[in-house]
């Protein structure tokens, strides 16, 4: 396969899977905000949105204080922003647009049904709830996508790059809300029933679609180091750290297979697959949960360097 | 001017009286259905296109353009017998065109004989000096070109013009047998329709047997595209795709150690043959224009040692000079000793003083062509133009004649359309798509038949609001 096609086909993973998080993302901000002012952060949630997405030199460049109008509209329509909503789905359609024949007929129309949808909402006049709505669109959009490249394309090399795009993505984007959100989680904080870190935590956990999750898998109320356990650790939990380790290195095993040649991609995944399998939350926080995430999120991007080297150049 | 009908022959009046023979089963069938049914047809074919086309409906990033090509379901037919000397023509043309190139970059007999003016063939802004020095691997220049055919009459078919640089439109042809084929399977079932779907089999046999003989093993062949949003980005996406092989960008290549290699996840790939879709300019930076982005810097000098092929050859947009058109008679005998099958059209090089003065006087009866024109663009139909049109075109023809040539209006035949008032007659012509490889010549049956729909016009070309009809040649 064309390195540009597995290229392209790596990067619309990756903005499929980013547009979802930034509509989880201004989720969750809206949920805070009608929070009663006393009890909220003071518009708290908006910088924080903005914090996560890791766009704020180019946020503060353009808007200054994050308000919700602003925020709402530099995460879900601007076209300068390259995190938005918009871009991410026109570069999705770019990329899938280019290598056009690698993918089925529901993959393209999938991506391409949503660009021409996206382009029917007008967000100068969306209220509220008309907000809620397209971001609950754009959910489905990716739940349709991800479901046609599950149902129907051919489990070769392009198909893995599509997966291995989206597990590099996800694992970013749940490393970026614990980066921002980690003081909340360390074990000095849990409150007496304060009710606004309650909240937060299961804010949190309503991001990354892991609320009711929480509650099978412990069987208790919200402890914010379960919250971070459950985050990083939990292997079955799809958006914890470990399951998108794992799903990066099963995706370029699957590539090892076919091309029958193992290389530093594949031998860095298995290592930190390993390294993360190995611990326990309470090591974590015992040599800091915030410079685990900070390592995390560098370690991320150079696998996905790596990738590129090995394959994508 | 009374134009030749496809259907009902030169003097019945249209739909009135009995059907040519070749057209006599389908005039039958079309009869006992109804109007309705045909209208549903029409629909499905809509949104089929839709479907398949769906790549070339989208285009540039801001304004999605969601244009088609429109498609009349009432096929062009061509008796077996009227095809037989169409292949005989093209064959005889296509073989010409490339002797009269590899002439041209070589000894130059041709010119020294006094078939064709020197300065027309070494000052043609197509003419590209570095292929004196280069042999093609097998000779071969053209391999792939589209003749446009029009008819005017039972037996005359005339050719308008050669595209001997990057033809388009044979992923239209293509697609509307495909479209054809379910929209009526009970319409094939009552022909015998040569089928077109052999033509990407061709191509890629084609291109393989123009390797350069320095190749190892099974050649690898990609087609070269300047990128998605070219307008003809589908077309080249599908041809690849059918084809199975690589559709690459320039970035997608490089040069090493004297071959060309492609970037695949496995590491360099070794390129054998390059079905470019791209024009000479650009195909190499340190050769042509300088600025390209969209080249494989380097690739000539491989081309130049022989290890790779290059399809068509630079410089072969030379043959498809409207002015160089008019001397392919004498061409084709110079190189054949044959007289040319395939009539051409009776063409004023306003180059020549004499030739001007009569075009200028003559400009509301003729149509007027710029020689490196393409698409319809720059075109002038006398009969048509309004007063203003004229004018505009005398002006520019007194400023630059040697950029034009004229010709009779020809009465380019009709064929039976859906318009908004039903059947009626538009003007079709018929461009057929022909291969050249060591091995062989290869004419696809048939080809993509264009047709003007707005009453009376001539103009066919897509960018002008043409469409397109399914062609068939009976094996009869």
């Amino acid at each position: 396969m064309l390195s540009r096609t597995a290229d392209s086909l790596y990067w619309m993973g990756r903005y499929m899977e980013r547009a979802d998080f930034s509509a989880r993302i201004l989720e969750a901000a809206m949920r805070l905000a009608s929070l009663p002012a006393d009890e909220a952060s003071q518009g708290g949630e908006w910088d924080s949105a903005i914090a996560i997405s890791d766009v704020s030199d180019a946020f503060l460049a353009a808007h200054g204080a994050a308000t919700e109008a602003n925020v709402r509209a530099f995460l879900a329509f601007d076209a300068d922003n390259p995190s938005s909503i918009r871009s991410c789905l026109a570069m999705a359609r770019a990329n899938a647009r280019a290598v056009r024949t690698a993918l089925t007929t529901e993959v393209w129309e999938a991506i391409n049904d949503a660009w021409n949808e996206f382009n029917r909402f007008k967000p100068a006049t969306m209220d509220m709830q008309a907000f809620a709505r397209f971001l609950e669109w754009l959910k489905g959009v990716v739940r349709v996508y991800d479901g046609a490249v599950h149902r129907t394309q051919l489990r070769n090399d392009g198909y893995a790059f599509m997966r291995l795009g989206a597990a590099v993505e996800r694992a970013d984007n749940t490393a970026r809300i614990l980066d921002v959100k980690y003081h909340l989680l360390l074990p000095e904080n849990e409150p007496v029933g304060g009710g606004l870190d309650y909240f937060q935590w299961s804010t949190i956990l309503r991001e990354v679609s892991a609320l009711t999750a929480y509650r099978w898998v412990y069987r208790e109320s919200i402890k914010p180091w379960l919250v971070a356990d459950l985050l990083i650790l939990n292997r079955q939990m799809p958006r914890s750290l470990l399951n998108c380790c794992d799903d990066v290195a099963h995706n370029l095993d699957r590539l090892a297979t076919i091309y029958s040649r193992r290389g530093p991609a594949q031998r860095m995944a298995t290592a930190s697959v390993g390294r993360l399998a190995g611990l326990r939350i309470e090591q974590i926080f015992q040599s800091g949960l915030h410079e685990f995430i900070t390592r995390f999120i560098s370690e991320n991007a150079r696998i996905s360097t790596v990738i590129a080297e090995q394959y994508l150049l | 001017m009374v134009a030749y009908d496809e259907m009902f022959g030169a003097d019945a009046a249209f739909a009135d009286g009995p059907a040519r023979a070749v057209y006599g089963e389908l005039k039958q069938w079309m009869d006992a259905a109804s109007e309705e049914f045909f209208d549903a047809r029409r629909r499905q074919a809509e949104l089929f296109f839709r479907r398949i086309g769906i790549t070339f409906a989208v285009g540039g990033e801001a304004e999605a353009n969601e244009r088609l090509i429109p498609f009349d379901i009432v096929p062009r037919i061509i008796s077996g017998k009227e095809w037989k000397t169409l292949e005989a023509g093209l064959t005889q043309r296509a073989k010409a065109l490339n002797a009269f190139l590899a002439d041209i970059y070589g000894p130059g007999e041709c010119v020294k004989a006094g078939i064709i003016p020197a300065e027309l063939v070494y000052r043609n802004s197509q003419y590209r000096v570095e292929m004196t020095r280069i042999k093609p691997p097998h000779g071969v220049f053209v391999h792939i070109s589209g003749t446009d055919l029009v008819r005017t009459s039972e037996h005359d078919f005339y050719v308008l013009e050669d595209n001997a640089r990057t033809p388009s439109g044979v992923s239209y042809m293509l697609e509307n047998r495909e479209v054809m084929m379910r929209l009526f399977p009970e319409l094939f079932a009552r022909h015998r329709v040569a089928p077109v779907e052999t033509y990407t089999d061709g191509l890629l046999a084609t291109l393989k047997s123009v390797a350069p003989v320095f190749a190892e093993g099974d050649p690898t062949a990609v087609v070269l595209t300047p990128g998605p949003f070219n307008s003809a980005f589908y077309e080249h996406s599908f041809l690849a795709d059918k084809m199975g092989v690589e559709l690459v960008e320039g970035s997608d290549l490089f040069v090493q150690d004297g071959r060309v290699y492609m970037r695949t996840t496995e590491g360099p790939r070794r390129v054998d043959v390059i079905y470019r879709r791209i024009d000479d300019d650009f195909l190499d930076p340190l050769v042509f224009r300088p600025d390209s982005a969209i080249g494989v810097p380097g690739l000539m000098s491989v081309y130049e040692a022989g290890r790779v092929t290059i399809v068509n050859a630079p410089g072969a947009g030379v043959a498809d000079d409207k002015a160089v058109y008019s001397y392919m008679p004498d061409i084709i005998k110079f190189f054949s000793g044959e007289e040319a099958i395939l009539k051409t059209v009776p063409t004023w090089r306003c180059r020549e003083p004499e030739a001007l003065s009569y075009v200028l006087d003559h400009l509301s009866e003729m149509v007027v062509k710029e020689v490196n024109g393409s698409g319809g663009y720059g075109m002038l139909v006398g009969p048509t133009a309004s007063k203003a049109e004229i004018e505009a075109f005398r002006a520019k023809l007194i400023h630059d004649p040697d950029g034009f040539i004229a010709q009779p209006t020809l009465a380019l035949s009709t064929c039976p359309t859906f318009c908004d008032k039903g059947l009626a007659p538009r003007h079709v012509d018929l461009r057929p798509f022909v291969l050249t490889g060591s091995d062989e010549v290869r004419v696809t049956p048939g080809g993509l038949t264009r047709v003007a729909l707005t009453e009376g016009s001539l103009v066919v070309n897509s960018s002008q609001g043409g469409g397109t009809k399914d062609t068939w040649v009976l094996d009869d």
